[in-house]
C-alpha cells in the first residue's frame, strides 16, 4: 500500500516536473516569436513616451541638460504660444467637416459601385487610385489645380460665371481645398463600404421591397442599420488620421506661399493666416525650429491624449469595430 | 447562364407577348442602368481629371504652363528628360527604393513572427499585448519624435542618413503585425495541428505551412509598408532633411518646387514620375492580389 502510494506521488511529481519544463518551453518560445515588437515596444514606445512626458518639464534646447521648469512649458503652450490654439480650432474643423465629407462620399462612392454592373472592375481601379497618390505629389498637384490666377479649376469656374476663390492662398478657402484633396482620396473607405454593403443580406432587401418600401427607405432601415458598425469605424478612425494630419497642410501652406523648399527655409507656419495649422505640425515648428523641445513635448502629449481617447472608443466594442475595419 | 438565357427569350420578340408590365419594369431597369453608370462616369471624371491635367501640364513649354491652356502645345517630352538632369533626382530615387525596399523587407521579417503567436499561441497577457499594438497603430509618430530624434542624432550619431527610419522596422510595424494577425486567424487550425502531427516545431509550422498559405496577407502588408516608407514625408524631413545626400522623393519634391517655382511644367513631371511607381506596383499587385486570394482558397 505503502510503496503503492509512494510511486503514485514519484509519478505525479515527475509528471508535474515535466509539465513545468513543458510550459517553461511554451513561455520561452512565445517569448521568442514576440521578441522583435517587445525590444521595438521597449525602445520606441514606452521609453520614449516617459522621456517625452519628463521632458515636458524641463527646459531644453539640445545642447545644455535638460533643467526641470514645473509646468512652465504647459502655462507656455496654452497662454502664450500663438499657434497652439489656431491648430486647435483647425483640427476640430477638420474632424467636423473633412471627416463627414470623407465618409458620406465614400458611403455614396461605395453604393455606385455596388450599383455598377458593367465595367466593375475599371470603375473601382479608377475610383481607388487617387488613394494611393503619394500625398506630396498629389498636394503638389492640387495647388496647381487649384491655383487662383490659371489652374484649369479656376478657369473652368470662371467659364461658367462662377466665383473663383483664392484656394490655398485663401484663409476662408484653404481648408475647403484640403478637403477637396481628402475626398479625392477616399479610395480606402470606398472599399471598406463596399466590402461592407455586399455583406448585407439579401433577404431583408427583399422583405422590404415586399412590405413596399421605397428606396429612401430601403436605405433608411435596411443598408444603415447593417453598416453602422462601418460607419462607426470609418467616423473614428477619420478622427484618429486627422489628429495625424500633416504633410498635406504643410505641403500646401509652404508651396502656395511661394517660399523655396529644402532645409533650413522659414516660412509662415500655416499660411495662409495659420489657416492650415495642424498639431503635429506645432512639434516640429517647437521642437525642430525653435529647439524648445520642452514645450514640443508638451504639444505632442496633448496629441497622445486625443489620439488614444479615440483609440480607447474604437476598442471599447473590440470585436465589433476593429473586426470590421479589416 | 441560365439567368442569362432567362433575359435573352425574355428580349426576344419572338418568344412570346410581353406584358405591359413586363415592359414598364424592363424601361425601368434599362432608365437605372443608364442613371448609375452616368453617375459612374461622372465620378470616374472626378477621380482622373486631375491626373490628366498634371500630366498635360507636365508635357507643356514653361510659358504655356503659366496660361489658361489644356492641351499642350507643342509637347515637350523633354521635360522629363531634364528632371532627370536636376541634380540629385537620381540620388532621391535610390535613396527611396532602399528606404522603401528594405524597409519593407524587415517589416516582414520581423512581423510575421509577432503576428503569428498573437494570432495562434495562448498565453497570459495576449489580450494586453494586442491592446498594446494596436495603441502603437495608433500613435501619430510626432508624439514620441523629440526623444527618438535625440536617441538617433545625438547619441548614435546617425542624423542626415535614413537608418534611423530604417532599422526600428527590425522590430516590427504595428499595424503590418495587426493586419497579418487579422489574416492569420483565418487559417484553420487544424493544417497546424496536422503539421506538428508530423513532427514539426513551431518555427517549422510558421515557414512550411503557415508562410505558404499566408501569401496574400504578407503581399498586402508588403504593399502598405512600402507605400507608407515611399510616401513619407515627416521622417526624411526630421532625420535627412540636412543631407540632401539622404533626401527621398517625397521630401525632395517639395524642394523641386522651390528651386523652379515658376516651371509649373517640370514640376508637374516630377510629380507624375513621383506618382507613377507606386501606381505600377498597384496594377501589378492588384493581380497578384487575386490570383493569390484565389490560389490559396483562403478568404482575404
Amino acid at each position: 500500500m505503502s510503496t503503492r502510494t509512494g510511486t503514485y506521488t514519484l509519478r505525479s511529481k515527475r509528471r508535474r516536473a515535466t509539465l513545468v519544463a513543458k510550459r517553461r518551453k511554451a513561455a520561452l518560445r512565445t517569448a521568442a516569436f514576440m521578441s522583435p515588437w517587445l525590444i521595438g515596444f521597449c525602445v520606441f514606445f514606452a521609453y520614449p513616451l516617459i522621456s517625452t512626458l519628463y521632458f515636458s518639464f524641463t527646459q531644453y534646447d539640445g545642447f545644455a541638460p535638460p533643467k526641470f521648469d514645473g509646468l512652465k512649458n504647459w502655462s507656455y503652450v496654452f497662454d502664450e504660444y500663438t499657434l497652439f490654439w489656431p491648430a486647435l480650432r483647425n483640427t476640430l474643423w477638420l474632424v467636423v467637416v473633412m471627416v463627414s465629407c470623407r465618409v458620406v462620399f465614400g458611403l455614396g462612392i461605395g453604393l455606385l459601385i455596388t450599383r455598377i454592373k458593367t465595367g466593375t472592375g475599371v470603375f473601382r481601379t479608377l475610383f481607388y487610385l487617387p488613394y494611393l497618390a503619394p500625398p506630396v505629389a498629389a498636394t503638389l498637384g492640387f495647388v496647381f489645380l487649384l491655383n487662383p490666377g490659371t489652374g484649369p479649376v479656376n478657369s473652368l469656374l470662371g467659364e461658367l460665371g462662377l466665383p473663383t476663390p483664392g484656394w490655398f492662398t485663401d484663409a476662408t478657402w484653404s481648408k475647403p481645398a484640403l478637403t477637396a484633396l481628402a475626398v479625392w482620396g477616399v479610395g480606402d473607405l470606398m472599399v471598406i463600404f463596399m466590402a461592407a454593403l455586399l455583406d448585407v443580406p439579401k433577404e431583408q432587401y427583399e422583405a422590404a421591397e415586399l412590405d413596399g418600401a421605397t428606396a429612401y427607405q430601403r436605405f433608411r432601415f435596411v443598408t444603415l442599420p447593417n453598416i453602422s458598425p462601418i460607419v462607426m469605424f470609418a467616423v473614428v478612425t477619420g478622427i484618429i488620421q486627422t489628429m495625424q494630419y500633416y504633410t498635406q497642410p504643410l505641403v500646401a501652406g509652404k508651396v502656395a506661399s511661394g517660399v523655396m523648399g529644402g532645409s533650413g527655409q522659414q516660412f509662415e507656419p500655416g499660411y495662409p493666416d495659420k489657416s492650415t495649422l495642424t498639431l503635429p505640425q506645432l512639434v516640429y515648428n517647437l521642437g525642430f525650429q525653435r529647439f524648445d523641445y520642452g514645450s514640443a513635448c508638451v504639444v505632442a502629449l496633448v496629441l497622445f491624449v486625443l489620439a488614444m481617447a479615440f483609440t480607447a472608443l474604437l476598442m471599447r466594442r473590440r470585436s465589433g469595430l476593429i473586426q470590421a475595419g479589416e | 447562364m441560365a439567368q442569362a438565357l432567362d433575359t435573352l427569350k425574355a428580349t426576344d420578340p419572338s418568344a412570346g407577348p410581353v406584358t405591359p408590365a413586363e415592359r414598364v419594369a424592363r424601361r425601368k431597369a434599362l432608365l437605372n442602368w443608364i442613371a448609375v453608370h452616368a453617375l459612374g462616369v461622372a465620378a470616374a471624371l472626378f477621380f482622373v481629371l486631375p491626373f490628366v491635367f498634371l500630366f498635360l501640364t507636365s508635357l507643356m513649354s514653361d510659358q504655356q504652363a503659366l496660361t489658361r491652356d489644356l492641351w499642350p502645345h507643342p509637347f515637350e517630352w523633354s521635360n522629363y528628360r531634364k528632371v532627370f538632369d536636376t541634380p540629385g533626382f537620381l540620388t532621391w530615387w535610390k535613396n527611396t527604393l532602399l528606404y522603401a525596399g528594405l524597409g519593407t523587407v524587415l517589416t516582414v521579417v520581423s512581423s510575421l513572427p509577432v503576428a503569428y503567436a498573437l494570432a495562434k499561441f495562448r498565453f497570459r497577457g495576449r489580450h494586453l499585448s494586442l491592446m498594446l499594438v494596436i495603441s502603437m497603430m495608433m500613435l501619430p509618430p510626432q508624439v514620441v519624435v523629440i526623444p527618438m530624434y535625440l536617441f538617433w542624432a545625438k547619441q548614435l550619431d546617425m542624423s542626415g542618413t535614413l537608418w534611423p527610419l530604417i532599422i526600428p522596422m527590425a522590430f516590427g510595424d504595428a499595424f503590418s503585425i495587426f493586419l497579418l494577425r487579422q489574416f492569420l486567424l483565418t487559417i484553420p487550425n487544424e493544417y497546424l495541428d496536422a503539421a506538428k502531427v508530423d513532427g514539426c516545431g513551431e518555427l517549422r509550422t510558421l515557414l512550411k505551412v503557415v508562410l505558404p498559405m499566408a501569401r496574400p496577407g504578407i503581399a498586402a502588408v508588403a504593399l502598405f509598408q512600402f507605400f507608407y516608407a515611399w510616401n513619407d514625408y515627416f521622417g526624411p524631413q526630421i532625420y535627412a532633411s540636412e543631407n540632401p545626400a539622404a533626401w527621398t522623393l517625397s521630401y525632395g519634391l517639395e524642394s523641386f518646387k522651390g528651386a523652379h517655382h515658376t516651371d509649373w511644367n517640370l514640376t508637374m513631371a516630377a510629380t507624375v514620375l513621383v506618382m507613377a511607381p507606386v501606381i505600377l506596383v498597384f496594377f501589378f499587385a492588384q493581380k497578384a492580389f487575386v490570383e493569390g486570394v484565389t490560389l490559396t482558397g483562403v478568404k482575404g
